[in-house]
C-alpha cells in the first residue's frame, strides 16, 4: 500500500524526522540517520570556530542531495532572532524548509508563543516553509495554521525529557481541526512513544535526543524506524475499540459435552 | 597618499568576527579573508554589518574599518 507523508507540496518515504545533535561524531550522525530511514533532518545554525575552523563540516557527512535538510532556530529567544537565523540558513542553499523555535523559557524549552507568532507570520511572507514548534495547545495550532505554517510541531512533553506524549487528548483536539500535517516534536522517549503518536494519527514525529542519548544510538534510530512505521500501519489499519469485558476469539459452538 | 604604505607595509584595520576583534589588512575582501581564516566558502554564510553578503559577492566586498561580520555554518541539532 503506498503511504506518503506529504509535507508543503512534497511527498516523503519516511514519517519520522531526525536531528543531528549530540552525536559522538559526524559518523556516528551519519550512521544513524540512515538506519532510522528519515528524509528530513534538522541542522541548527552557529558561529563558525574562526581560531580553529573545524574543516569537517555536518554537510560533509549528510547530502543535501539525498538529505531534505531542516535549519531549526534553536537558541532564539525572540522573533527578530528567529528570523534572521532562517534567512541565514535560506542563504546556505538547501531550501525554505525551517523549524521555527521561539525558546521562552530555559528550564522547560517551551516555546515563546507570541514571539512563535510574530516570527511565523514574517517567515510566511517571505516564503519560507515554516514549521513551528509549539506546546501542545489547538488554540496556536490554529492560528499558526491560519498564517499559513506547512504544518504544526506540538511537543509531546519537554525536549529531551523522554517522557512520551504528556497530554494526548490535546494532540487528539489538534489532529481534528488540522489542515496542515500534525509532527509530534520534542519529548518522545522510546520506540513505543513514537507509535503512540502515530496511532493517534499524526502524520510524521521528530526526535533528536532519543535516539542521539541512547545507550546504542544505531539499535535505537531502528526502533524508531520500526516504532513510527508499526504506529502508522496500525493507525491506517483502524484498531479495535477498548471494552471492559471480554470477547472469545474461538467459537462458541461446537464445545465438547 | 599614507607614508606606510608607500614603504610598502600593510595598514591594519579592527573588525568584529563573530564577536572576536580581529586585525586584518586594509582593503581585504571577504573571499580573501575567508580563504585566510581557511574557511570553506561553499559552507557557509556571511552577514556583513547584518546584511547577508551572497557567495558570489564574497569577491567584490572589501572589508572596512569597523565592520561586523558574521559567520555561521550548520551544526549538528534537533
Amino acid at each position: 500500500m503506498e503511504d506518503h507523508f506529504e509535507l508543503a507540496g512534497v511527498k516523503y518515504r519516511s514519517r519520522l524526522i531526525v536531528g543531528t545533535g549530540k552525536y559522538k561524531d559526524f559518523a556516528e550522525t551519519k550512521k544513524a540517520i540512515e538506519v532510522s530511514g528519515a528524509d528530513i533532518v534538522t541542522v541548527a545554525v552557529r558561529r563558525v570556530n574562526i581560531t580553529d575552523p573545524n574543516k569537517e563540516n555536518l554537510l560533509d557527512y549528510l547530502d543535501p542531495k539525498k538529505y531534505t535538510i531542516l535549519p531549526n532556530t534553536a537558541g532564539c529567544y525572540n522573533a527578530d532572532d528567529a528570523v534572521r537565523t532562517c534567512r541565514l540558513a535560506r542563504e546556505a542553499g538547501v531550501g525554505k524548509l525551517v523549524k521555527l523555535e521561539v525558546i521562552g523559557d530555559d528550564k522547560t524549552l517551551f516555546p515563546d508563543i507570541p514571539a512563535t507568532l510574530e516570527a511565523a507570520k514574517i517567515l510566511v511572507q517571505e516564503g519560507f516553509v515554516v514549521l513551528p514548534y509549539i506546546t501542545d495547545d489547538p488554540v496556536t495550532a490554529k492560528k499558526l495554521q491560519d498564517i499559513g505554517c506547512a504544518a504544526v510541531m506540538p511537543l509531546a512533553a519537554p525536549i529531551g525529557s523522554g517522557l512520551g506524549i504528556r497530554n494526548p487528548y490535546n494532540i487528539r483536539i489538534i489532529l481534528e481541526q488540522a489542515t496542515v500535517p500534525v509532527i509530534v516534536d520534542a519529548g518522545v522517549g522510546t520506540a513505543s512513544d513514537a507509535a503512540i503518536a502515530m496511532e493517534m494519527g499524526c502524520d510524521g514525529v521528530l526526535m533528536n535526543t532519543a535516539i542521539a542519548g541512547a545507550k546504542d544510538p544505531i539499535l535505537m534510530a531502528e526502533a524508531m524506524r520500526l516504532g513510527i512505521e508499526a504506529g502508522r500501519k496500525a493507525f491506517l489499519a483502524g484498531r479495535i475499540p477498548k471494552k471492559l469485558y471480554a470477547t472469545a476469539s474461538s467459537p462458541l459452538e461446537g464445545i465438547l459435552g | 597618499m599614507d607614508g606606510r604604505r608607500e614603504y610598502g607595509f600593510f595598514v591594519q584595520m579592527k573588525i568584529r568576527i563573530n564577536g572576536e576583534e580581529k586585525e586584518i589588512n586594509e582593503g581585504l575582501s571577504l573571499a580573501a579573508l575567508l580563504d585566510e581564516f581557511q574557511i570553506r566558502p561553499g559552507r557557509v554564510v556571511v552577514e556583513l554589518n547584518r546584511n547577508i553578503i551572497a557567495r558570489e559577492a564574497h569577491g567584490s566586498t572589501a572589508l572596512k574599518e569597523g565592520d561586523a561580520l558574521e559567520i555561521v555554518h550548520f551544526v549538528g541539532g534537533g
